[in-house]
């Protein structure tokens, strides 16, 4: 990392095969937003299914033509919409994308260094995201149509080529692409935890870096230590597929044709899965916790309440996340006994995400609250995490979980808790970084009316889940048709696909404002949300190393907001203690 | 044409827009304040509809109460569902005062302290105390929900008192799904997924069917051995003699398969019955068991509260006692043609949505009368 910032840069050195922590953490950006874009068509078309099953819709054919015939989608077509949708949102947006960016962006802006630990593994880490995502979607272009086994995968629907059209050439791309992604994302992940370890800058101790990089922290050590299980078993189900090993399989006959495999378990995959699936959850969503924090504390302008506390129930939400996986498993037909200590593990990650929840109403307490987009997806970010975690109490319950396991309650809890907070934390992220990323502001009237079109809709569309599981609607399934005892539920399925249908059509607004303001947005100046961290005493344009003198001093910690004795309102970092002022941690 | 137009449209939409941002932005440095400045005007307007929103919010969760409860699933119909169900309606009911606690708490901090003119924030970095009592509460509630929890989960997976239930095999494949009662003896005979054929849908092994199978494939062997020995093609004659091979060692398993069987349980499976429609005598309990043949299904019956996963090669099972016939549940719905059914919860493929078995709740002397006119396993191999 040399300080000489005036090497030339071509286009492509620029834009493509750039090796600068901004400029990757713009190309993760871009690519999740594009991958999350086409989930987000996949889950407006499915939702038209549902809400009208069986009619035809010129909608439907324009956008899959033969696989909805006439204007009909193909069942095999739904499942197969709901799997990508599934692993879209999941892998490529919320986790290579959220992370990606703001794992980037931040963690050399924040810890003050001149850029990532490897610069070329983190081009790597992004290429590797790019190749992935791009054989992904080319399983879309796949004759006998894309994975539709479920984003989960379960053996033997996904082991056995003739289980189902799916299971054929489009499962074995998914494979691929997911053990390329792995690959990225360990990558990545290794690069973000050798940096913040090794990089900080002089003064930066660990107790002093803002919330933000805790989250990354754990996010990292978490898909460290998880996806390299999951790439076991993703190996072990190719080699069930393709050399006839039995890992998964035993005991089958399949259209007919007994096969030779025996003695393997699906619930084997199950395990290995879930034991990546669950951390997932919070790698989806701890770096959104984390952008909330860094959100909420500067436009209360207020410090975080009880940072301690804070990373303490980083701390153990990741620790916890890994000892409840098979809470996803409780009737698969395990022991009763690992059920119950999987619900008693499980239940006590509320505690630490009770501790989050009230610190951060208590950071909003008597606070002098700035609304900018940004803090609005913030407070959306803390309302959804609440509402969506108060239902994890029901699904963690082993004894609950029979009856609404696979319903759309689960669909409804997860998509609230996981789904909407990770997106509100990206949403905000964006809105509040995006003048460090592009030295221009986004449209604040337009990011106005994002949010409250976004709220309404995102409710509108997952509360109303809630009464469709607790009706016994199991989900994945192609129409409700099929039971008289969910005809009432043809309203409640309206509701929800209206409000899907609004739901992607507002994303517009954000996509025109963002794309608009990237090249006709307000100049930005230096520090535009008066904020503490570092990120915001780098000039607005993008330079090669960050700072163009020397990399600032840290003095104090990222949160001095409001603190008496100072004339303005926050103290940035940099700021040295004066004679008579205590540090405030 | 109408896509030409919609794209038209879509342009206009879009000039149009950026227009009135550049307005927007004129009239800003107009005035000398930058658009994406938050005034004091910002905060106050959606401080207010931050407000506005949490009580519509709060409202409409009570309006979709009001207008959907109806819908949702009515009483259970089976003995320890009411368990479930107590557990369910405390836990529903406690998180529904947390949230109808904290979302207006979060609305309301919202609204209360938008940002204003000449007000400084408090400075105020944490309170152990505060941040005590938030952890010890969360702590103690879910220590009881846990410990209630457990209890009610360990008296449903309870199997210490089965020995006179009353056994019945639930058999998921792509896409429908088989039941298999144990007969008179009330155990089930062994089964396996190679002895499935055409009469004996659930591979299940007894005398008669090792008898049907091998007499198959002593019919191919037969023929095996004529094609080859009339064969003179040299490489043809290889082939057959590879595939009499493949049909010779397939014998052989089929016949360790049988040795391996217990002779009583080969006995065992003469008297059991395959249907497909469940019947359950109403307050007997019932050990219900499930295989799979293909992939895995799960069999979800939601009036009962009963759901298990069916895995191929394993074995699962799940106990429970039906209490309320389907006379009795339809007057409880109030609805005549309504019927208990058996759903697969687990995605299988494109017919997933519609894989369903009726189930029939009724008095022990019906259910003896229905199961006496059913055909025992052996008796099928009989025509």
């Amino acid at each position: 990392m040399s300080e000489n910032h005036n090497h030339s840069e071509n286009f492509f050195s620029k834009y493509i095969f750039s090796i600068d922590h901004k400029m990757i953490a713009k190309q993760f950006l871009i690519t999740g937003m594009t991958m999350g874009i086409i989930a987000m068509v996949m889950s407006a078309l499915f939702r038209l299914q549902l809400a009208n099953p069986g009619e035809p819709n010129q909608i439907l054919s324009f956008f899959l033509g033969d696989w909805a015939q006439g204007g009909v989608m193909d069942p095999n077509m739904y499942l197969a919409l709901v799997t990508i949708h599934g692993t879209l949102m999941v892998f490529f947006l919320l986790t290579g994308g959220l992370s990606g960016t703001f794992a980037n962006l931040l963690i050399p802006l924040q810890i003050g260094a001149r850029d990532m630990a490897s610069g070329f593994i983190n081009a790597l880490s992004y290429w590797f995201f790019f190749l992935s995502s791009i054989i992904m979607l080319s399983s879309l272009f796949v004759e006998s149509g894309p994975a539709s086994g479920g984003w989960t995968i379960y053996p033997p629907l996904s082991a056995v080529p003739q289980a189902m059209p799916g299971s054929g050439l489009g499962m074995t791309l998914w494979l691929i692409s997911m053990t390329l992604f792995i690959v990225s994302s360990l990558l990545g992940g290794l690069n973000y935890i050798v940096t913040i370890l090794n990089l900080r800058t002089k003064g930066m101790t660990m107790a002093r870096m803002p919330l933000t990089m805790w989250a990354i922290f754990m996010t990292a050590i978490l898909g460290v230590l998880s996806f390299p299980v999951l790439v076991s078993a993703v190996l072990l189900l190719v080699f069930d597929r393709s050399f006839g090993t039995s890992f998964y399989l035993s005991d089958i006959m399949i259209q007919g044709e007994v096969l030779a495999n025996s003695g393997g378990s699906p619930v084997l995959f199950e395990h290995l899965f879930w034991f990546l699936g669950h951390p997932e959850v919070y790698i989806v969503l701890l770096p959104a916790l984390g952008i909330t924090s860094e959100v909420i504390a500067t436009n209360s302008r207020k410090p975080i309440f009880g940072y301690r506390a804070m990373v303490g129930s980083i701390f153990a939400i990741g620790f916890l996340s890994f000892i409840v996986w098979a809470h996803h498993m409780f009737i698969s037909g395990m022991s009763p006994f690992l059920g119950s200590v999987f619900t008693f593990t499980t239940l006590l990650i509320a505690i630490p995400s009770a501790v989050k929840a009230f610190n951060y109403l208590a950071t909003l307490w008597k606070g002098n609250l700035q609304f900018t987009p940004a803090m609005l997806f913030s407070i959306g970010l803390v309302s959804t995490f609440i509402t969506g975690g108060l239902t994890g109490l029901i699904l963690g319950d082993s004894a609950l979980d029979i009856n609404v396991h696979d319903t759309y309650f689960v669909v409804g809890h997860f998509h609230i808790v996981m789904g909407l907070s990770a997106t509100f934390g990206a949403f905000a992220g964006i809105y509040h970084w995006f003048p460090k990323m592009y030295g221009r502001m986004m449209n604040k009237t337009l990011g106005y009316i994002h949010f409250w079109l976004t709220i309404v809709c995102a409710y509108g569309v997952f509360f109303p889940m809630h009464y469709l599981g607790l009706a016994g609607l199991p989900r994945r399934y192609y129409s409700n048709t099929a039971f008289p005892m969910f005809d009432d539920l043809v309203n409640i399925n309206s509701v929800v696909t209206f409000f899907a249908a609004t739901a992607a059509i507002v994303q517009l607004i954000f996509l025109f404002n963002f794309i608009y303001s990237i090249f006709r947005g307000e100049r930005a100046v230096m520090n535009p949300w008066k904020s503490n961290t570092l990120e915001w005493t780098t000039p607005v344009e993008r330079i090669h190393g960050n700072w163009p003198g020397k990399i600032p001093q840290v003095y104090r910690w990222a949160y001095d907001y409001s603190k008496p004795g100072s004339e303005k309102d926050f103290i940035p970092q940099n700021i040295p203690l004066k004679s008579d002022e205590s540090e405030s941690l | 044409m109408i896509n030409f137009l919609i794209l038209i449209s879509l342009i206009v939409v879009l000039i149009t827009l950026s227009q009135i941002i550049r307005i927007f932005e004129i009239s800003n440095k107009i005035k000398n304040s930058r658009e994406s400045d938050i005034t004091y005007k910002d905060n106050d307007r959606q401080g207010k509809l931050l407000l506005t929103f949490g009580f519509l919010f709060i409202a409409s969760f009570f309006l979709m109460n009001a207008k959907w409860t109806k819908s949702l699933l009515p009483i259970s119909a089976s003995e320890h569902g009411h368990e479930i169900d107590l557990l369910m309606n405390i836990s529903l009911g406690l998180i529904i005062i947390v949230f109808l606690i904290l979302q207006p708490v979060l609305f309301y901090f919202s609204y209360k302290y938008r940002g204003v003119k000449n007000r400084k924030a408090l400075f105020i970095t944490h309170n152990n105390k505060a941040e005590i009592i938030w952890t010890i509460i969360p702590g103690i509630v879910l220590t009881v929900l846990i410990i209630y929890g457990l209890q009610t989960w360990s008296k449903v997976m309870d199997r210490s008192n089965i020995d006179d239930a009353l056994v019945i095999e639930v058999y998921g494949r792509q896409f429908d799904w088989t039941a298999r009662y144990a007969g008179e003896d009330n155990f089930l005979g062994n089964a396996n997924v190679r002895f499935i054929s055409d009469a004996n849908i659930l591979g299940v092994i007894s005398n008669d069917s090792y008898k049907s199978q091998i007499f198959n494939i002593n019919k191919k062997i037969d023929k095996l051995k004529n094609q080859i020995s009339g064969e003179k093609n040299y490489i043809k004659k290889n082939q057959l003699s590879k595939r009499y091979e493949k049909m010779i060692s397939k014998k052989l398993r089929f016949s360790t398969l049988k040795e391996k069987t217990p002779k009583d349980l080969l006995k065992a499976a003469d008297d059991d019955i395959v249907v497909r429609e469940i019947h359950l005598p109403v307050n007997k309990k019932i050990h219900m068991k499930f295989r799979a043949q293909d992939v895995i299904h799960s069999a979800y019956m939601p009036h009962f509260r009963v759901q298990m996963n069916c895995v191929p090669g394993m074995n699962t099972d799940f106990v429970f006692r039906p209490t309320l016939t389907t006379e009795e549940m339809r007057k409880e719905v109030k609805n005549e043609d309504f019927d208990y059914v058996l759903l697969c919860n687990k995605v299988c493929g494109g017919a997933h949505y519609n894989m369903q078995i009726k189930i029939i709740v009724e008095s022990e002397e019906k259910f003896n009368q229905w199961i006496s006119g059913q055909t025992k396993f052996a008796l099928s191999y009989l025509n």
